[in-house]
Protein backbone atom coordinates (compact mmCIF):
# COMPACT_ATOMS: atom_id res chain seq x y z
CA UNK A 1 0.00 0.00 0.00
CA UNK A 2 2.68 2.40 1.11
CA UNK A 3 4.84 1.51 -1.86
CA UNK A 4 1.99 1.94 -4.29
CA UNK A 5 1.32 5.42 -2.90
CA UNK A 6 4.96 6.31 -3.40
CA UNK A 7 4.94 4.95 -6.93
CA UNK A 8 1.91 6.99 -7.94
CA UNK A 9 3.49 10.08 -6.46
CA UNK A 10 6.69 9.59 -8.44
CA UNK A 11 4.74 8.85 -11.60
CA UNK A 12 2.63 11.99 -11.28
CA UNK A 13 5.72 14.08 -10.56
CA UNK A 14 7.31 12.77 -13.72
CA UNK A 15 4.20 13.52 -15.76
CA UNK A 16 4.07 16.99 -14.23
CA UNK A 17 7.68 17.63 -15.08
CA UNK A 18 7.37 16.29 -18.61
CA UNK A 19 5.46 19.33 -19.87
CA UNK A 20 8.11 21.62 -18.44
CA UNK A 21 10.79 19.43 -19.99
CA UNK A 22 9.15 19.67 -23.39
CA UNK A 23 9.07 23.45 -23.08
CA UNK A 24 12.73 23.42 -22.10
CA UNK A 25 13.66 21.26 -25.08
CA UNK A 26 11.75 23.51 -27.49
CA UNK A 27 13.53 26.58 -26.18
CA UNK A 28 16.87 24.79 -26.35
CA UNK A 29 16.18 23.70 -29.91
CA UNK A 30 15.14 27.03 -31.38
CA UNK A 31 18.00 28.80 -29.66
CA UNK A 32 20.50 26.21 -30.88
CA UNK A 33 19.22 26.47 -34.45
CA UNK A 34 18.78 30.24 -34.39
CA UNK A 35 21.84 31.52 -32.57
CA UNK A 36 24.29 30.92 -35.46
CA UNK A 37 22.26 33.41 -37.53
CA UNK A 38 22.68 36.04 -34.84
CA UNK A 39 26.38 35.35 -34.82
CA UNK A 40 26.68 35.67 -38.56
CA UNK A 41 24.33 38.60 -39.27
CA UNK A 42 24.84 40.35 -35.95
CA UNK A 43 22.03 40.65 -33.42
CA UNK A 44 21.51 44.35 -33.89
CA UNK A 45 21.67 44.08 -37.65
CA UNK A 46 19.14 41.24 -37.55
CA UNK A 47 16.46 42.97 -35.48
CA UNK A 48 16.84 46.46 -36.93
CA UNK A 49 17.55 45.59 -40.56
CA UNK A 50 14.71 46.70 -42.82
CA UNK A 51 15.47 44.46 -45.82
CA UNK A 52 14.54 40.79 -45.85
CA UNK A 53 15.95 39.20 -48.95
CA UNK A 54 17.43 35.79 -48.15
CA UNK A 55 18.67 35.30 -51.72
CA UNK A 56 20.99 38.29 -51.32
CA UNK A 57 21.80 37.40 -47.71
CA UNK A 58 19.94 40.50 -46.51
CA UNK A 59 18.38 39.31 -43.28
CA UNK A 60 16.65 42.11 -41.36
CA UNK A 61 13.36 41.37 -39.63
CA UNK A 62 12.30 44.85 -38.49
CA UNK A 63 9.37 44.86 -40.98
CA UNK A 64 8.07 41.65 -39.44
CA UNK A 65 8.53 42.87 -35.88
CA UNK A 66 6.64 46.03 -36.81
CA UNK A 67 4.05 43.91 -38.61
CA UNK A 68 3.42 41.68 -35.61
CA UNK A 69 3.06 44.67 -33.31
CA UNK A 70 0.75 46.62 -35.56
CA UNK A 71 -1.48 43.64 -36.38
CA UNK A 72 -1.72 42.60 -32.72
CA UNK A 73 -2.50 46.15 -31.63
CA UNK A 74 -5.16 46.39 -34.32
CA UNK A 75 -6.68 43.08 -33.24
CA UNK A 76 -6.85 44.32 -29.65
CA UNK A 77 -8.49 47.58 -30.75
CA UNK A 78 -11.17 45.51 -32.48
CA UNK A 79 -11.47 42.62 -30.03
CA UNK A 80 -11.09 44.15 -26.56
CA UNK A 81 -14.05 46.55 -26.57
CA UNK A 82 -16.24 44.03 -28.36
CA UNK A 83 -15.25 41.19 -26.03
CA UNK A 84 -15.52 43.23 -22.86
CA UNK A 85 -18.84 44.69 -23.90
CA UNK A 86 -20.13 41.23 -24.63
CA UNK A 87 -18.89 39.93 -21.26
CA UNK A 88 -20.52 42.83 -19.42
CA UNK A 89 -23.79 42.19 -21.21
CA UNK A 90 -23.71 38.46 -20.45
CA UNK A 91 -22.75 38.87 -16.83
CA UNK A 92 -24.72 41.95 -15.81
CA UNK A 93 -27.68 42.47 -18.10
CA UNK A 94 -28.64 39.27 -19.89
CA UNK A 95 -31.18 36.97 -18.25
CA UNK A 96 -29.85 33.60 -17.14
CA UNK A 97 -31.54 31.99 -20.12
CA UNK A 98 -30.03 34.34 -22.71
CA UNK A 99 -26.59 33.95 -21.16
CA UNK A 100 -26.93 30.18 -21.19
CA UNK A 101 -27.46 30.29 -24.95
CA UNK A 102 -25.05 33.09 -25.88
CA UNK A 103 -22.01 32.09 -23.90
CA UNK A 104 -21.53 28.59 -25.38
CA UNK A 105 -22.19 30.10 -28.81
CA UNK A 106 -19.37 32.58 -28.40
CA UNK A 107 -17.11 29.85 -27.04
CA UNK A 108 -17.87 27.86 -30.16
CA UNK A 109 -15.96 30.54 -32.08
CA UNK A 110 -12.80 29.17 -30.45
CA UNK A 111 -13.44 25.81 -32.05
CA UNK A 112 -13.48 27.11 -35.62
CA UNK A 113 -10.14 26.29 -37.30
CA UNK A 114 -8.07 29.36 -38.04
CA UNK A 115 -7.87 28.50 -41.71
CA UNK A 116 -11.63 28.98 -41.88
CA UNK A 117 -11.30 32.43 -40.38
CA UNK A 118 -8.61 33.15 -42.94
CA UNK A 119 -10.81 31.88 -45.73
CA UNK A 120 -13.71 34.10 -44.71
CA UNK A 121 -11.33 37.04 -44.43
CA UNK A 122 -9.92 36.26 -47.86
CA UNK A 123 -13.24 35.93 -49.64
CA UNK A 124 -15.22 38.64 -47.82
CA UNK A 125 -13.05 41.20 -46.07
CA UNK A 126 -10.18 41.50 -48.51
CA UNK A 127 -12.41 42.34 -51.53
CA UNK A 128 -14.55 44.60 -49.34
CA UNK A 129 -11.52 46.59 -48.17
CA UNK A 130 -10.13 46.75 -51.73
CA UNK A 131 -13.40 48.08 -53.09
CA UNK A 132 -14.32 50.53 -50.38
CA UNK A 133 -11.01 51.77 -49.00
CA UNK A 134 -8.60 51.07 -51.87
CA UNK A 135 -5.21 49.38 -51.78
CA UNK A 136 -4.70 45.70 -52.41
CA UNK A 137 -7.18 44.62 -49.75
CA UNK A 138 -4.58 42.29 -48.23
CA UNK A 139 -3.73 44.58 -45.36
CA UNK A 140 -3.14 45.40 -41.72
CA UNK A 141 -6.84 46.22 -41.51
CA UNK A 142 -7.96 42.83 -42.81
CA UNK A 143 -5.60 41.02 -40.43
CA UNK A 144 -6.72 43.12 -37.47
CA UNK A 145 -10.38 42.44 -38.20
CA UNK A 146 -9.92 38.69 -38.59
CA UNK A 147 -7.74 38.46 -35.48
CA UNK A 148 -10.06 40.73 -33.54
CA UNK A 149 -12.86 38.23 -34.06
CA UNK A 150 -10.61 35.28 -33.31
CA UNK A 151 -9.67 36.63 -29.89
CA UNK A 152 -13.30 37.24 -28.90
CA UNK A 153 -13.95 33.88 -27.21
CA UNK A 154 -10.85 34.25 -25.01
CA UNK A 155 -11.69 37.84 -24.18
CA UNK A 156 -15.35 37.12 -23.47
CA UNK A 157 -15.03 34.00 -21.36
CA UNK A 158 -12.10 35.11 -19.22
CA UNK A 159 -13.51 38.56 -18.49
CA UNK A 160 -16.99 37.05 -17.97
CA UNK A 161 -15.54 34.82 -15.26
CA UNK A 162 -13.83 37.82 -13.71
CA UNK A 163 -17.07 39.79 -13.64
CA UNK A 164 -19.01 36.85 -12.21
CA UNK A 165 -16.42 36.51 -9.46
CA UNK A 166 -17.29 39.97 -8.12
CA UNK A 167 -19.47 39.33 -5.05
CA UNK A 168 -23.14 40.24 -5.71
CA UNK A 169 -23.15 42.39 -2.60
CA UNK A 170 -20.90 44.88 -4.43
CA UNK A 171 -23.62 45.50 -6.99
CA UNK A 172 -26.36 45.46 -4.39
CA UNK A 173 -24.58 48.04 -2.27
CA UNK A 174 -24.81 50.42 -5.22
CA UNK A 175 -28.35 49.50 -6.19
CA UNK A 176 -29.46 49.97 -2.59
CA UNK A 177 -28.28 53.58 -2.90
CA UNK A 178 -30.61 54.07 -5.85
CA UNK A 179 -28.05 53.52 -8.61
CA UNK A 180 -28.91 52.04 -11.96
CA UNK A 181 -27.39 48.75 -13.09
CA UNK A 182 -24.93 50.51 -15.38
CA UNK A 183 -23.78 52.88 -12.65
CA UNK A 184 -23.13 49.89 -10.39
CA UNK A 185 -21.14 48.19 -13.13
CA UNK A 186 -19.10 51.27 -13.90
CA UNK A 187 -18.40 52.31 -10.32
CA UNK A 188 -17.87 49.00 -8.57
CA UNK A 189 -17.99 45.88 -10.70
CA UNK A 190 -15.49 46.88 -13.39
CA UNK A 191 -12.89 48.22 -10.94
CA UNK A 192 -13.23 45.07 -8.84
CA UNK A 193 -12.87 42.81 -11.89
CA UNK A 194 -9.97 44.76 -13.39
CA UNK A 195 -7.22 42.18 -12.70
CA UNK A 196 -9.26 39.46 -14.38
CA UNK A 197 -10.09 41.66 -17.34
CA UNK A 198 -6.41 42.47 -17.71
CA UNK A 199 -5.62 38.78 -17.66
CA UNK A 200 -8.21 38.30 -20.41
CA UNK A 201 -6.53 40.99 -22.48
CA UNK A 202 -3.13 39.33 -22.01
CA UNK A 203 -4.39 35.94 -23.13
CA UNK A 204 -6.13 37.56 -26.09
CA UNK A 205 -2.93 39.36 -27.00
CA UNK A 206 -0.97 36.11 -26.83
CA UNK A 207 -3.49 34.50 -29.14
CA UNK A 208 -3.30 37.39 -31.60
CA UNK A 209 0.48 37.61 -31.76
CA UNK A 210 0.86 33.85 -32.19
CA UNK A 211 -1.81 33.31 -34.85
CA UNK A 212 -0.29 32.38 -38.18
CA UNK A 213 -2.57 30.75 -40.72
CA UNK A 214 -5.45 33.21 -40.77
CA UNK A 215 -3.01 36.11 -40.96
CA UNK A 216 -1.04 34.65 -43.85
CA UNK A 217 -4.24 34.40 -45.86
CA UNK A 218 -5.30 38.04 -45.50
CA UNK A 219 -2.16 40.04 -44.70
CA UNK A 220 -0.48 40.17 -48.12
CA UNK A 221 2.85 39.20 -46.54
CA UNK A 222 5.13 41.70 -48.25
CA UNK A 223 8.30 42.41 -46.29
CA UNK A 224 7.97 46.15 -45.96
CA UNK A 225 7.15 48.21 -42.89
CA UNK A 226 3.48 49.18 -43.30
CA UNK A 227 2.78 52.90 -43.30
CA UNK A 228 -1.00 52.71 -43.53
CA UNK A 229 -3.77 50.38 -42.42
CA UNK A 230 -4.33 49.47 -46.03
CA UNK A 231 -0.73 48.34 -46.64
CA UNK A 232 0.08 44.65 -46.80
CA UNK A 233 2.05 43.33 -43.87
CA UNK A 234 4.03 40.28 -42.79
CA UNK A 235 4.20 39.08 -39.20
CA UNK A 236 6.99 37.15 -37.46
CA UNK A 237 4.96 33.96 -37.40
CA UNK A 238 4.02 34.28 -41.07
CA UNK A 239 7.66 34.80 -41.97
CA UNK A 240 8.58 31.46 -40.47
CA UNK A 241 5.60 29.57 -41.84
CA UNK A 242 5.94 30.94 -45.37
CA UNK A 243 9.62 30.18 -45.91
CA UNK A 244 10.49 27.26 -43.66
CA UNK A 245 9.45 24.78 -46.35
CA UNK A 246 12.34 25.57 -48.69
CA UNK A 247 14.90 27.42 -46.57
CA UNK A 248 18.41 26.03 -46.13
CA UNK A 249 21.64 27.11 -44.50
CA UNK A 250 21.82 30.65 -43.17
CA UNK A 251 18.29 31.38 -44.38
CA UNK A 252 16.96 28.47 -42.33
CA UNK A 253 18.92 29.59 -39.28
CA UNK A 254 17.55 33.11 -39.73
CA UNK A 255 14.01 31.73 -39.59
CA UNK A 256 14.79 29.99 -36.32
CA UNK A 257 16.28 33.28 -35.14
CA UNK A 258 12.95 34.91 -36.04
CA UNK A 259 11.38 32.34 -33.73
CA UNK A 260 13.82 33.30 -30.98
CA UNK A 261 12.88 36.97 -31.36
CA UNK A 262 9.17 36.10 -31.27
CA UNK A 263 9.72 33.97 -28.18
CA UNK A 264 11.56 36.79 -26.41
CA UNK A 265 8.90 39.35 -27.35
CA UNK A 266 6.06 37.15 -26.11
CA UNK A 267 7.93 36.40 -22.88
CA UNK A 268 8.52 40.09 -22.23
CA UNK A 269 4.88 40.95 -22.94
CA UNK A 270 3.66 38.14 -20.70
CA UNK A 271 5.99 39.07 -17.91
CA UNK A 272 5.08 42.76 -18.00
CA UNK A 273 1.41 41.91 -18.09
CA UNK A 274 1.78 39.54 -15.14
CA UNK A 275 3.55 42.20 -13.13
CA UNK A 276 0.82 44.69 -14.01
CA UNK A 277 -1.94 42.28 -12.99
CA UNK A 278 -0.23 41.39 -9.74
CA UNK A 279 0.28 45.07 -9.03
CA UNK A 280 -3.43 45.71 -9.46
CA UNK A 281 -4.48 42.74 -7.35
CA UNK A 282 -2.07 43.27 -4.47
CA UNK B 1 -48.37 42.87 21.16
CA UNK B 2 -49.94 46.30 21.54
CA UNK B 3 -46.63 48.15 21.40
CA UNK B 4 -45.93 47.05 17.85
CA UNK B 5 -49.35 46.64 16.41
CA UNK B 6 -50.28 50.13 15.30
CA UNK B 7 -52.99 50.40 12.73
CA UNK B 8 -53.70 52.31 9.54
CA UNK B 9 -51.93 55.59 8.97
CA UNK B 10 -49.50 55.44 11.87
CA UNK B 11 -47.47 52.65 10.27
CA UNK B 12 -44.28 53.39 8.38
CA UNK B 13 -44.02 49.85 7.11
CA UNK B 14 -46.82 47.34 7.07
CA UNK B 15 -47.05 43.82 5.68
CA UNK B 16 -50.53 42.48 5.04
CA UNK B 17 -50.74 38.76 4.29
CA UNK B 18 -47.43 39.18 2.53
CA UNK B 19 -45.97 35.98 1.07
CA UNK B 20 -42.83 35.68 -0.96
CA UNK B 21 -41.44 32.82 -3.02
CA UNK B 22 -38.32 31.98 -5.01
CA UNK B 23 -37.68 29.64 -7.94
CA UNK B 24 -41.04 30.25 -9.62
CA UNK B 25 -43.00 29.33 -6.54
CA UNK B 26 -40.94 26.24 -5.67
CA UNK B 27 -39.46 27.74 -2.51
CA UNK B 28 -41.75 29.64 -0.18
CA UNK B 29 -39.70 32.07 1.89
CA UNK B 30 -42.43 34.03 3.68
CA UNK B 31 -45.92 32.83 4.59
CA UNK B 32 -48.74 35.37 4.99
CA UNK B 33 -46.70 37.80 7.00
CA UNK B 34 -48.59 40.40 9.01
CA UNK B 35 -46.40 43.00 10.61
CA UNK B 36 -46.42 46.72 11.32
CA UNK B 37 -43.58 49.06 12.11
CA UNK B 38 -44.12 52.53 13.55
CA UNK B 39 -42.22 55.54 12.27
CA UNK B 40 -39.26 56.41 14.49
CA UNK B 41 -38.88 52.93 15.90
CA UNK B 42 -36.34 50.16 15.72
CA UNK B 43 -37.40 46.62 15.02
CA UNK B 44 -34.91 43.80 15.43
CA UNK B 45 -35.79 40.70 13.46
CA UNK B 46 -34.07 37.58 14.72
CA UNK B 47 -34.24 34.07 13.46
CA UNK B 48 -32.11 31.17 12.24
CA UNK B 49 -30.91 30.75 8.65
CA UNK B 50 -33.82 30.23 6.28
CA UNK B 51 -36.31 32.01 8.50
CA UNK B 52 -37.15 34.57 5.82
CA UNK B 53 -35.79 37.57 7.69
CA UNK B 54 -33.42 38.65 4.93
CA UNK B 55 -36.10 38.01 2.30
CA UNK B 56 -38.34 40.43 4.15
CA UNK B 57 -35.63 43.13 4.14
CA UNK B 58 -34.82 42.64 0.49
CA UNK B 59 -38.49 42.82 -0.42
CA UNK B 60 -38.74 46.20 1.32
CA UNK B 61 -36.23 47.84 -1.02
CA UNK B 62 -37.01 45.42 -3.85
CA UNK B 63 -33.47 44.10 -4.16
CA UNK B 64 -35.17 40.74 -4.65
CA UNK B 65 -36.26 41.97 -8.07
CA UNK B 66 -32.82 41.01 -9.32
CA UNK B 67 -33.40 37.34 -8.67
CA UNK B 68 -35.22 35.57 -11.49
CA UNK B 69 -38.37 33.67 -10.60
CA UNK B 70 -39.44 35.50 -7.47
CA UNK B 71 -43.08 36.15 -6.74
CA UNK B 72 -45.24 37.62 -4.00
CA UNK B 73 -48.84 37.86 -2.86
CA UNK B 74 -50.42 40.20 -0.38
CA UNK B 75 -49.23 43.71 0.29
CA UNK B 76 -46.09 45.34 1.58
CA UNK B 77 -46.77 48.97 2.36
CA UNK B 78 -44.46 51.92 2.87
CA UNK B 79 -46.41 54.93 4.11
CA UNK B 80 -49.57 53.11 3.07
CA UNK B 81 -48.43 52.57 -0.53
CA UNK B 82 -47.51 49.16 -1.90
CA UNK B 83 -43.78 49.02 -2.70
CA UNK B 84 -44.67 46.61 -5.50
CA UNK B 85 -47.17 49.10 -6.95
CA UNK B 86 -47.13 49.86 -10.68
CA UNK B 87 -46.12 53.51 -10.32
CA UNK B 88 -43.20 52.88 -7.94
CA UNK B 89 -39.80 54.12 -9.15
CA UNK B 90 -37.45 51.47 -7.77
CA UNK B 91 -34.37 53.74 -7.65
CA UNK B 92 -36.41 56.33 -5.75
CA UNK B 93 -37.73 53.64 -3.39
CA UNK B 94 -34.17 52.53 -2.66
CA UNK B 95 -33.16 56.07 -1.83
CA UNK B 96 -36.03 56.22 0.66
CA UNK B 97 -35.19 52.78 2.04
CA UNK B 98 -31.44 52.57 2.64
CA UNK B 99 -29.64 49.32 3.31
CA UNK B 100 -26.47 48.26 5.09
CA UNK B 101 -25.13 44.80 4.24
CA UNK B 102 -23.29 42.14 6.19
CA UNK B 103 -20.19 42.71 4.10
CA UNK B 104 -19.16 46.36 3.95
CA UNK B 105 -18.42 47.33 0.37
CA UNK B 106 -16.85 50.76 0.10
CA UNK B 107 -16.66 52.10 -3.44
CA UNK B 108 -13.11 52.29 -4.82
CA UNK B 109 -13.10 56.00 -4.01
CA UNK B 110 -12.05 58.26 -1.17
CA UNK B 111 -13.96 58.30 2.12
CA UNK B 112 -15.47 61.66 1.19
CA UNK B 113 -16.56 60.52 -2.27
CA UNK B 114 -18.11 57.36 -0.85
CA UNK B 115 -20.47 59.41 1.28
CA UNK B 116 -20.99 62.12 -1.34
CA UNK B 117 -21.91 59.58 -4.02
CA UNK B 118 -25.58 59.25 -3.05
CA UNK B 119 -26.25 62.99 -2.67
CA UNK B 120 -24.50 63.63 -6.00
CA UNK B 121 -26.83 61.09 -7.61
CA UNK B 122 -29.73 63.09 -6.24
CA UNK B 123 -28.39 66.11 -8.11
CA UNK B 124 -26.66 68.02 -5.34
CA UNK B 125 -23.67 69.76 -6.92
CA UNK B 126 -22.71 72.57 -4.54
CA UNK B 127 -19.43 71.76 -2.82
CA UNK B 128 -20.40 73.53 0.39
CA UNK B 129 -23.68 71.63 0.57
CA UNK B 130 -21.94 68.31 -0.05
CA UNK B 131 -19.35 69.12 2.62
CA UNK B 132 -22.13 69.69 5.12
CA UNK B 133 -23.98 66.52 4.20
CA UNK B 134 -20.84 64.37 4.30
CA UNK B 135 -19.76 65.74 7.68
CA UNK B 136 -23.21 65.32 9.18
CA UNK B 137 -23.55 61.75 7.88
CA UNK B 138 -20.11 60.77 9.16
CA UNK B 139 -20.86 62.32 12.53
CA UNK B 140 -24.21 60.55 12.81
CA UNK B 141 -22.56 57.25 11.96
CA UNK B 142 -19.98 58.01 14.69
CA UNK B 143 -16.97 57.73 12.46
CA UNK B 144 -16.17 61.38 11.74
CA UNK B 145 -13.60 61.77 14.53
CA UNK B 146 -11.63 58.78 13.23
CA UNK B 147 -11.47 59.85 9.61
CA UNK B 148 -11.72 63.64 9.59
CA UNK B 149 -8.02 64.06 8.80
CA UNK B 150 -8.03 61.64 5.87
CA UNK B 151 -11.33 62.24 4.16
CA UNK B 152 -9.64 62.12 0.80
CA UNK B 153 -7.72 58.90 1.22
CA UNK B 154 -9.07 55.56 0.00
CA UNK B 155 -12.03 54.13 1.87
CA UNK B 156 -10.76 50.63 1.24
CA UNK B 157 -7.93 51.12 3.71
CA UNK B 158 -10.32 51.50 6.65
CA UNK B 159 -10.80 48.65 9.13
CA UNK B 160 -13.86 46.39 8.87
CA UNK B 161 -15.70 48.18 11.65
CA UNK B 162 -14.91 51.57 10.17
CA UNK B 163 -16.01 50.43 6.72
CA UNK B 164 -19.32 49.30 8.16
CA UNK B 165 -19.90 52.66 9.85
CA UNK B 166 -18.90 54.32 6.58
CA UNK B 167 -21.53 52.18 4.83
CA UNK B 168 -24.05 53.50 7.34
CA UNK B 169 -22.89 57.07 6.70
CA UNK B 170 -23.27 56.47 2.97
CA UNK B 171 -26.87 55.44 3.52
CA UNK B 172 -27.55 58.33 5.91
CA UNK B 173 -26.21 60.85 3.38
CA UNK B 174 -29.08 60.01 1.03
CA UNK B 175 -31.43 61.01 3.87
CA UNK B 176 -33.54 57.84 3.87
CA UNK B 177 -36.75 57.34 5.80
CA UNK B 178 -36.16 53.69 6.54
CA UNK B 179 -32.81 52.02 7.18
CA UNK B 180 -32.46 48.28 6.72
CA UNK B 181 -29.49 46.48 8.23
CA UNK B 182 -28.80 42.90 7.21
CA UNK B 183 -26.62 41.34 9.89
CA UNK B 184 -24.38 44.43 9.84
CA UNK B 185 -22.08 43.14 12.58
CA UNK B 186 -21.64 39.53 11.48
CA UNK B 187 -18.11 40.20 10.20
CA UNK B 188 -17.02 42.50 12.99
CA UNK B 189 -15.12 42.11 16.25
CA UNK B 190 -17.07 42.54 19.52
CA UNK B 191 -15.87 46.11 20.08
CA UNK B 192 -16.91 47.31 16.62
CA UNK B 193 -20.20 45.46 17.09
CA UNK B 194 -20.93 47.40 20.27
CA UNK B 195 -20.15 50.68 18.53
CA UNK B 196 -22.57 49.90 15.71
CA UNK B 197 -25.26 48.92 18.20
CA UNK B 198 -24.66 52.13 20.13
CA UNK B 199 -24.97 54.12 16.90
CA UNK B 200 -28.26 52.41 16.07
CA UNK B 201 -29.70 53.23 19.49
CA UNK B 202 -28.88 56.89 18.87
CA UNK B 203 -30.44 56.86 15.41
CA UNK B 204 -33.68 55.10 16.28
CA UNK B 205 -35.77 58.20 16.98
CA UNK B 206 -34.94 59.92 13.69
CA UNK B 207 -35.49 57.00 11.35
CA UNK B 208 -37.41 53.80 11.07
CA UNK B 209 -34.84 51.07 11.45
CA UNK B 210 -35.15 47.38 10.70
CA UNK B 211 -32.23 45.28 11.90
CA UNK B 212 -31.86 41.66 10.96
CA UNK B 213 -29.67 39.42 13.10
CA UNK B 214 -29.25 35.73 13.77
CA UNK B 215 -27.91 36.54 17.20
CA UNK B 216 -30.56 36.67 19.97
CA UNK B 217 -28.01 38.31 22.27
CA UNK B 218 -27.75 41.24 19.89
CA UNK B 219 -31.52 41.63 19.91
CA UNK B 220 -31.42 41.56 23.69
CA UNK B 221 -28.65 44.14 23.87
CA UNK B 222 -30.39 46.59 21.59
CA UNK B 223 -33.57 46.42 23.70
CA UNK B 224 -35.86 47.39 20.86
CA UNK B 225 -38.99 45.70 19.65
CA UNK B 226 -38.12 42.21 18.58
CA UNK B 227 -39.71 39.95 15.99
CA UNK B 228 -38.88 36.27 15.82
CA UNK B 229 -39.06 34.68 12.37
CA UNK B 230 -38.98 30.95 11.91
CA UNK B 231 -39.31 29.03 8.63
CA UNK B 232 -40.93 31.97 6.88
CA UNK B 233 -43.39 32.75 9.62
CA UNK B 234 -43.59 35.53 12.15
CA UNK B 235 -43.75 33.56 15.39
CA UNK B 236 -43.81 36.38 17.87
CA UNK B 237 -43.33 40.13 18.06
CA UNK B 238 -43.07 42.44 21.04
CA UNK B 239 -40.74 44.55 23.18
CA UNK B 240 -37.41 42.87 23.96
CA UNK B 241 -38.21 42.82 27.67
CA UNK B 242 -41.34 40.75 26.98
CA UNK B 243 -39.82 38.43 24.39
CA UNK B 244 -36.77 37.64 26.43
CA UNK B 245 -38.45 37.25 29.80
CA UNK B 246 -41.88 35.84 28.91
CA UNK B 247 -41.85 34.35 25.40
CA UNK B 248 -45.36 33.28 24.41
CA UNK B 249 -44.29 30.62 21.96
CA UNK B 250 -42.29 27.51 22.68
CA UNK B 251 -40.17 28.02 19.52
CA UNK B 252 -39.16 31.51 20.63
CA UNK B 253 -38.10 30.17 23.96
CA UNK B 254 -36.07 27.41 22.36
CA UNK B 255 -34.35 29.89 20.07
CA UNK B 256 -33.37 32.42 22.71
CA UNK B 257 -32.16 29.73 25.03
CA UNK B 258 -29.97 28.38 22.26
CA UNK B 259 -31.73 25.06 21.69
CA UNK B 260 -31.54 25.58 17.93
CA UNK B 261 -30.36 28.11 15.33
Amino acid sequence: MRNKEKLVEILLTLIGLSSVTVLGLIILFIFKEGLPAFAQVGLWQFVTGTRWSPGKNLLGILPMIAGSFVVTAGALVVGLPLGLGCAIYLSEFATAKTAAILKPTIELLAGIPSVVFGFIGLTLMVPFIRNFFGGPGFSVLASALVLGIMILPTMVSVSYDALRAVPPVYREGMLALGSTDWQAVKMVVLPAARPGILAAAILAMGRAIGETMAVIMVAGNSTIIPTSFLDPVRTLTSNIALEMGYATGLHRQALFATGVVLFVIISILNLTARVVVRGKTR
Amino acid sequence: MSATAPTGSECKVQAINFSFSYAYGETKALHSLNLAIRPGSLLTIMGPTGSGKTTFLRALNRLNDRVAGTGHTGQLLLDGKDVYGQEVDVAELRRRVGMVFALPTPLPLSIYENVAYGPRKKGIRSRAKLDTIVEKALKTAVIFEEVKDRLHSSAQRLSGGQQQRLALARVLAVDPEVILLDEPTSGLDPLSTLRIEETLRQLRSDFTIVLVTHDPLQAARIKSDVAFFYLGELVEIGPATEIFTRPQDRRTEDYITGKFG
